[in-house]
């Protein structure tokens, strides 16, 4: 993490800001000497506020929970709040997300993209009966719960969505994070539904069998989410969804 | 201009667990977020969430009226009773209904499970009729263990079920929007002018009831926080500006025992609650001859005050940013760190590069919690403006008093969201006259020519940005963890000072769109005078209650100030109005809190000669009738027959 000598950073960073009718898609090129653990939190926040108070990016949590800082950095999707400079090389090239639609600059719509994809694969717990207030909880084993939280760690950052080939093509497609997001509903025994419900959503080529198996997603995923294991999950659920259905007398 | 009969500013816990009431009961709701509801800052919230649910071994016997006794005692008597009471008893509701939204949470093991407890490591048996019931660990200032949790990240967790079901309902969320003014008549609020925070244009939202959650303002305090970008105190600064509706308790400023150093990231209680503690340059655990009974687990007052007192005797650790201490993990293990502990595991990974079952970790107490607000009744109607309402850390509902302990906010978003979202839902059937477009338009144009004011002035001189790098300085030095007359005196003309000198401050970018600069020029002086507030609620208060640690006036005086601050802004006035109120009904008796510094001034009258004036104190400072008498949800002397907190 320390430095053998302070190094001068070059940022070539896309603007465009779409509400500004003179302004054109381009990169724009700024300095800026590196400090000790300057994160790209750190780095655009003092370009904006000492040389350009345009520019517009975005971040919530600074601390890598809450997902608003995803974009391009070096071609690589990534959370800039947790990106080091010290990880990169001296000239780093910044872009926004793509297949998210632009806002301006490195700032892009991920708050839409995420409302339709939940509204799409119903991402939320469909409950087998109302809320009684005087009822004790539901029992849940532990390893179960922790299996759960282990799907709900993603924090719709983006990144997996813009690394992917198929989302980027296909705005069809539900694309990693919403076959996640179905995974996660899938193995939880507070919802009613059956695999034959998802069926639609996720048993097809805008579903799990959309996907290439690039597998940029999980290299990406800032949370570190196993996402094969996921894809494999859903497959296994769509022949014995197939299989079930099959089976049921005509 | 939108129409619609609730409009939620602010997408976080509190907000969505509002609307989500509202909704429910048939009514039209409007959220507005300043950026997806899923950013909100409630997605950071690590530990846990209070609700005397008593499942595992260490919870035995818990129920809301040792929460009470907790809640109460932990604020140091600052707390309204009657909301204190209110919040314990729906707590658990509130948390079940959670798990029945989805959220992961934790469950008990039954069978023998190893802990670490004041720095040993013990094995204690879950019991198997329990098994698979929410588990529970350990928070500071609580007699059992109480905070419900879903690893290290119980906001993430709770706020997409909570969001989950807003969409589920089709509730509107319009993100990337941020109310810039309330539109009221002087007695009534009618909605919100709002900007677009995605092409900056103006519009109106008209409503029948608007709900201010737009979380903290921990920002007044620049890079020294816990709190997210956002948490600039939008919402807060709306009510002030309306000149009538008060700010109460802004001197109650909560700072978290470990901050990440220098980073200002939270490192949660839960590592504390699990068995984490604090070392000195030393190596020595400093609070377990300092506080012998609950160490690393007394209130956050208490440890934020015995770190930096060890800090300023030397005993901390020298860092090219200023020394700190160590919050050692070590013993917790890979495992427990890899689990339940995940997300610390990933921040000291990501941020210091630290492998904290390796290394210590270097925290320092920062800036994290709002205990002030918007001052609102039990139904969470704000003072003297009919159809506003505040809920979660926006508001000064006012369960934390003096200070907050750790997994009461999350708990408070959801049960005030669901007790306040009813009584929203409850206004609105009742009623009562309709918006007004002709307020509408000259709320929208009055904003219009603010901003054209802004835009007009000339640029040069300082950024807005030193200004707030120099508000930040001037709070963290002169009212942090300990505050003296003299340097809060200083601190009130230096923010004054700043407030003029905004005043005529030009932007140097006349981006057309949303111009981040711009943005920030509109939140700047709100967030100075939510400073100026703090500083003079601060330097009014010659006591010491809870965060508030005045070094001149070292002792809690009852006999003075069993008080709340209400702070009201003046259109054109350099500062605000303060007055006071009692803090509510009391039940459980002012006294020592059983841990930190004993010593104080007693009430000189009895409970019910306190009680007496107090509904109609209250009333007097523009207190709202409530749907049910004051005190009618107090059950007073309930917690009598409850296991004695801390001893």
């Amino acid at each position: 993490m320390t430095m053998s000598k302070a190094r001068k950073l070059k940022f070539e960073i896309f603007r465009y800001n779409p509400e500004d009718p003179a302004s054109k898609p381009r990169m724009e090129t700024f300095e800026l000497q590196e400090t000790p653990f300057m994160s790209l939190f750190i780095a655009l926040n003092k370009l904006r506020e000492e040389q350009d108070p345009s520019l517009q990016f975005d971040f919530v949590c600074r601390s890598a929970v809450c997902g608003s800082c995803g974009m391009m950095v070096n071609g690589r999707p990534a959370l800039a709040c947790k990106t080091l400079t010290a990880q990169l090389e001296s000239t780093i090239r910044l872009h926004p997300l793509p297949a998210f639609r632009l806002v301006g600059d490195l700032s892009v719509d991920t708050g839409s993209w995420f409302r339709g994809m939940t509204e799409r694969v119903q991402g939320w717990i469909d409950e087998k009966a109302p809320f009684d207030p005087n009822a004790q909880e539901e029992r849940m084993d532990d390893e179960l719960a922790q299996a759960i939280y282990e799907r709900e760690r993603c924090i719709e950052c983006g990144c997996c969505v813009a690394s992917c080939a198929v989302a980027n093509t296909r705005p069809a497609f539900v694309a990693p994070a919403g076959l996640n997001r179905v995974a996660r509903f899938m193995m939880d025994p507070r919802d009613r539904r059956k695999t034959g419900d998802w069926f639609e959503v996720f048993a097809s080529d805008e579903g799990v069998f959309g996907c290439l198996g690039l597998m940029a997603c999980q290299d990406v995923c800032p949370k570190e989410l196993p996402l094969r294991e996921v894809y494999a999950y859903l497959r296994r659920k769509a022949l014995t969804g197939v299989l079930s259905r099959k089976a049921k007398p005509v | 201009m939108k129409i619609t009969d609730v409009l939620v500013i602010g997408a976080g816990l509190a907000g969505e667990r509002c609307a989500i009431e509202a909704a429910a009961a048939g009514h039209s709701v409007l959220i507005l977020s300043l950026v997806p509801p899923r950013r909100s800052h409630s997605c950071a919230a690590q530990g846990g969430m209070q609700a005397a649910l008593g499942n595992c071994a260490k919870a035995e016997g818990d129920n809301p009226d040792v929460h009470f006794l907790d809640t109460v005692r932990g604020s140091d008597w600052g707390a309204d009773q009657e909301v204190a009471r209110i919040f314990a008893d729906n707590a658990p509701i509130a948390v079940r209904e959670l798990a029945h939204f989805g959220v992961p949470w934790t469950r008990v093991r039954p069978g023998k499970n190893r802990y670490h407890i004041k720095g040993e490591q013990v094995e204690i048996d879950e019991p198997a009729d329990k098994a698979g019931l929410i588990m529970h660990r350990d928070f500071g200032g609580t007699a059992k263990w109480r905070a419900c949790y879903a690893a290290a990240g119980t906001g993430h967790a709770t706020l997409y079920a909570v969001d989950s079901q807003v969409v589920r309902l089709g509730i509107d969320v319009l993100d990337r929007m941020e109310a810039i003014a309330l539109i009221h008549d002087g007695e009534r609020c009618h909605g919100a002018v709002v900007r677009c925070l995605r092409t900056g244009r103006l519009d109106t939202v008209l409503a029948r009831a608007t709900v201010i959650a737009t979380g903290g303002y921990g920002r007044i305090y620049g890079g020294y926080t816990s709190n997210a970008v956002i948490n600039e105190g939008t919402g807060a600064a709306l009510a002030l500006d309306t000149g009538i509706v008060p700010l109460g308790n802004m001197e109650a400023v909560q700072f978290h025992p470990t901050g990440l150093w220098p980073a200002g990231i939270l490192v949660t209680e839960g590592c504390r609650g699990d068995g984490g503690y604090l070392l000195n340059a030393a190596g020595d655990r400093f609070l377990v001859e300092l506080e012998p009974e609950k160490q690393e687990l007394a209130s956050r007052d208490v440890v934020s005050r015995h770190m930096m007192n060890e800090i300023l005797a030397g005993r901390g650790v020298d860092s090219a940013n200023g020394p700190h201490l160590w919050l050692d993990l070590r013993h917790l293990g890979e495992e427990h760190l890899t689990t339940r502990l995940r997300e610390i595991y990933e921040i000291c990974r990501d941020f210091l590069g630290i492998t904290p079952w390796q290394e210590l970790v270097p925290v320092r107490p920062t800036q994290h919690y709002s205990m002030g607000g918007v001052r609102v009744n039990k139904d969470g109607q704000a003072y003297g403006l009919s159809g506003l309402f505040a809920v979660g850390e926006a508001a000064c509902w006012d369960m934390h008093g003096f200070n907050r302990l750790g997994g009461n906010s999350l708990a408070e978003t959801i049960v005030a969201g669901r007790v306040v979202g009813m009584s929203i839902a409850d206004f609105v059937a009742r009623g009562g006259p309709g918006p007004e477009a002709a307020l509408a338009a000259s709320a929208l144009a009055a904003q219009q020519a603010r901003i054209t004011a802004l835009a007009a002035r000339p640029a040069g001189g300082r950024t807005l940005y030193q200004v707030r790098d120099e508000m930040g300085e001037i709070m963290m030095n002169r009212l942090g963890v300990f505050r003296t007359g003299d340097e809060i005196e200083t601190a009130v003309a230096d923010l004054q000072h700043l407030l003029r000198e905004v005043s005529t401050m030009g932007l140097r970018s006349s981006s057309p769109g949303l111009n981040p600069e711009l943005t920030y020029a509109l939140r700047l002086p709100g967030m100075l005078k939510l400073a100026l507030a703090t500083a003079l609620g601060a330097l009014a208060r010659k006591e010491s209650r809870g965060a508030h640690y005045r070094t001149d006036y070292p002792q809690r005086d009852d006999a003075e100030w069993l008080k709340r601050t209400l702070a009201r802004w003046q259109p054109g006035a350099e500062a605000p109005d303060l007055s006071y109120e009692p803090v509510g009904l009391l039940d459980l008796p002012p006294g020592h809190r059983g841990y930190g510094a004993s010593g104080h001034v007693d009430l000189p009258v009895t409970l019910e000669e306190y009680n007496q004036g107090v509904a109609s104190a209250q009333a007097a400072q523009g207190c709202l009738e409530t749907k049910e008498p004051i005190g009618a949800r107090l059950r007073p002397g309930a917690w009598r027959g409850a296991f004695s907190a801390p001893s």
